[in-house]
């Protein structure tokens, strides 16, 4: 019994002299881990415009309801995304959202992504709805500002950006939760969903 | 007349530093106590408020300060505001009769040189259930009321070991006066088979070993410490008689219960380890004295810190069990054996009579202590029941 209280005494004092566990969490953050479920960003093309396309399957995908989505009719005078739709109101509210990941894999052009980042604390509860200038990627350099008009040319085609469309100037530079599935492509095929 | 103000002037300079030594002590120690426990948890404690967060514990008070004192509809409106101050008050004056240091220019470094002295400090520590008492009552809870239920039987059971823990050294010294204690300890120790140019101190660890074993443990157990907190066992009581205070009566109670703390390592210091007692170098002849008693003290609470950080709380029936059938005849047995060789009056030799029969005495109390807590009597039990 004695000893046993030696013993133990003798591991708290040797714990004294230890390695400190402890991260200064605010000056000093921790790495993640390289697909960590951080905050979303809505993605861009190289040329600036928007990959959302307002179709709402994020939202529909979302099992905490923290997704909002209003879709309107891009036109040639202002061109917001390729296609005919974009998010004219984009919100995720992180006072509901669980960073589950579906609504990434739910994402058909690959517009919405994860970042590593975790710093979301805010004073008030207004402050964790984030909308769409907070999740939108920067635009890219030398890109032209959204929305824009269309080129006398006509609008641009979703065949342009292709299903191999790159996703290499995705802000974070993480590699989104579901990559490497070879689902880059922008309308996902039938087939392949249901053979998964 | 103008003597008699001066007096009462210094006598008022004397308790305002004394106070105020001590709220600093009580802050220092909640700062260093998180800290040390950090550390042994390989953590790294506050270290936001302040250099090395060092003013953590005043940011604290200061919060308790102002925080809103709710008084819940239950309670027993008198009782329940007195309580807190009936446990402090006693925390304050136990310390009164401890000299710090030797003098100050012929000011002595005591509030009060009681011929009652140490009889006092136990008297203030009987107080402070009554304090612990009311505040379980008069909450109108019953946590708390289970809370001050546990801390009255666990204090009236370990007040006894450890009055009778200081009875051998009352014996050996001859006075009850703190100031006439640390006096006595100041001959060096005559064991009889040392060498004469070993000055060792006559520190009354050595003669009186064995009680200042039961001192320490009772103190641990007197103060609420852990391994002896029971009666606020976070776990099982939720704060136990404190349960129900908040704001600056919770406050009370936290500087009451470090005030306790320090009580009971400068009473240890005082009677068993000389007091301000230590080898005083050239300069500055007022000052070792009180470096000593500080660094003794400090050496007492690092010990409590690290007790807490290391043992688990005890089951309450042992805790019972070791205090009346452990530590109360062991302080019987020793002051059975001081008696004995006081009036033999083996004079030069007593000490090491005494110091040999100590160490096999607080040698027997390990192996016995052994018993009620290990599982060996539960084992026994079942044995008995197949």
């Amino acid at each position: 019994m004695i000893s046993e209280i030696v013993q133990g005494l003798a591991v708290t004092f040797r714990s004294m002299f230890r390695r400190r566990n402890t991260i200064q969490y605010p000056e000093e953050c921790k790495p993640t881990a390289p697909r960590f479920h951080g905050r979303h960003v809505l993605n861009r093309y190289e040329d600036g415009l928007e990959r959302c396309i307002g179709c709402e399957l994020c939202a529909y995908a979302c099992p905490a309801d923290a997704i909002y989505v209003q879709g309107a009719d891009n036109t040639p005078q202002a061109r917001w995304s390729v296609g005919e739709r974009y998010a004219a109101v984009y919100q995720i509210n992180y006072n509901r959202c669980i960073f589950c990941g579906l609504c990434i894999e739910a994402c058909p052009t690959r517009a919405l992504t994860m970042s590593n980042d975790y710093g979301l604390t805010t004073d008030t509860r207004e402050g964790l709805v984030y909308d769409k200038p907070l999740l939108l990627a920067p635009l890219p350099a030398g890109a032209a500002p959204v929305p824009r008009a269309d080129p006398p040319q006509g609008p641009p085609s979703i065949a342009r950006y292709g299903p191999q469309a790159s996703l290499s100037q995705e802000s974070g530079g993480v590699q989104p939760a579901t990559a490497g599935e070879g689902r880059e492509g922008l309308a996902p095929q039938p087939e392949e969903r249901a053979g998964r | 007349m103008a003597a008699v103000i001066a007096d009462a002037l210094i006598l008022l300079a004397k308790v305002v530093g004394v106070f105020a030594v001590l709220m600093v002590m009580v802050l220092l120690t909640v700062y260093v106590e998180r800290k040390v426990v950090s550390w042994m948890q390989t953590r790294v404690g506050p270290n936001r408020v302040g250099p090395f967060g060092l003013l953590q514990s005043l940011a604290d008070g200061i919060k308790l300060f102002f925080k809103e004192d709710v008084r819940p509809a239950a309670a027993d409106r008198v009782l329940y505001l007195v309580a807190p101050v009936v446990i402090m008050i006693p925390a304050f004056l136990s310390l009164t009769v401890i000299p710090f240091g030797t003098s100050f220019g012929g000011e002595p470094a005591q509030l009060a040189d009681l011929n009652v002295g140490l009889l006092f400090v136990l008297a203030m520590g009987s107080l402070q259930v009554y304090g612990l008492v009311l505040a379980g009552y008069a909450s109108g809870s019953n946590y708390p009321l289970l809370g001050g239920i546990r801390s009255s039987a666990q204090m009236i059971s370990y007040e006894i070991p450890q009055g009778l823990s200081l009875v051998g050294v009352f014996m050996y010294a001859g006075t009850l006066s703190a100031r006439g204690i640390v006096d006595a300890q100041r001959d060096p120790l005559q064991v009889g088979f040392l060498p004469d140019w070993l000055h060792l101190p006559g520190w009354y660890v050595i003669p009186q070993l064995p009680m200042f074993v039961v001192f320490l443990l009772a103190g641990l157990a007197e103060t609420n410490r852990a391994p002896f907190d029971l009666p606020e066992a976070e776990t099982e009581l939720v704060g136990g008689y404190h349960t129900e205070y908040s704001g600056i009566r919770f406050a009370l109670f936290f500087l009451a219960e470090y005030l306790n703390m320090i009580t009971v390592a400068a009473v240890a210091t005082t009677v068993f380890l000389g007091g301000p007692d230590g080898p005083a170098f050239g300069f500055l002849p007022w000052l070792w004295p009180i470096v000593w008693f500080l660094l003794k003290v400090c050496a007492f609470l690092f010990l409590f810190i690290w007790l807490r950080a290391t043992l688990p709380r005890f089951r309450f029936d042992r805790l019972m069990a070791f205090g009346w059938k452990v530590l109360l005849p062991v302080a019987l047995l020793w002051i059975g054996v001081t008696g004995v060789v006081l009036a033999v009056d083996l004079a030069p030799a007593r000490t090491g009579l005494l110091a040999a029969a100590g160490v096999l005495v607080v040698l027997l109390l390990a192996i016995t202590l052994a018993g009620p807590l290990t599982g060996r009597d539960r084992r026994a039990a079942r044995g008995a029941a197949t």
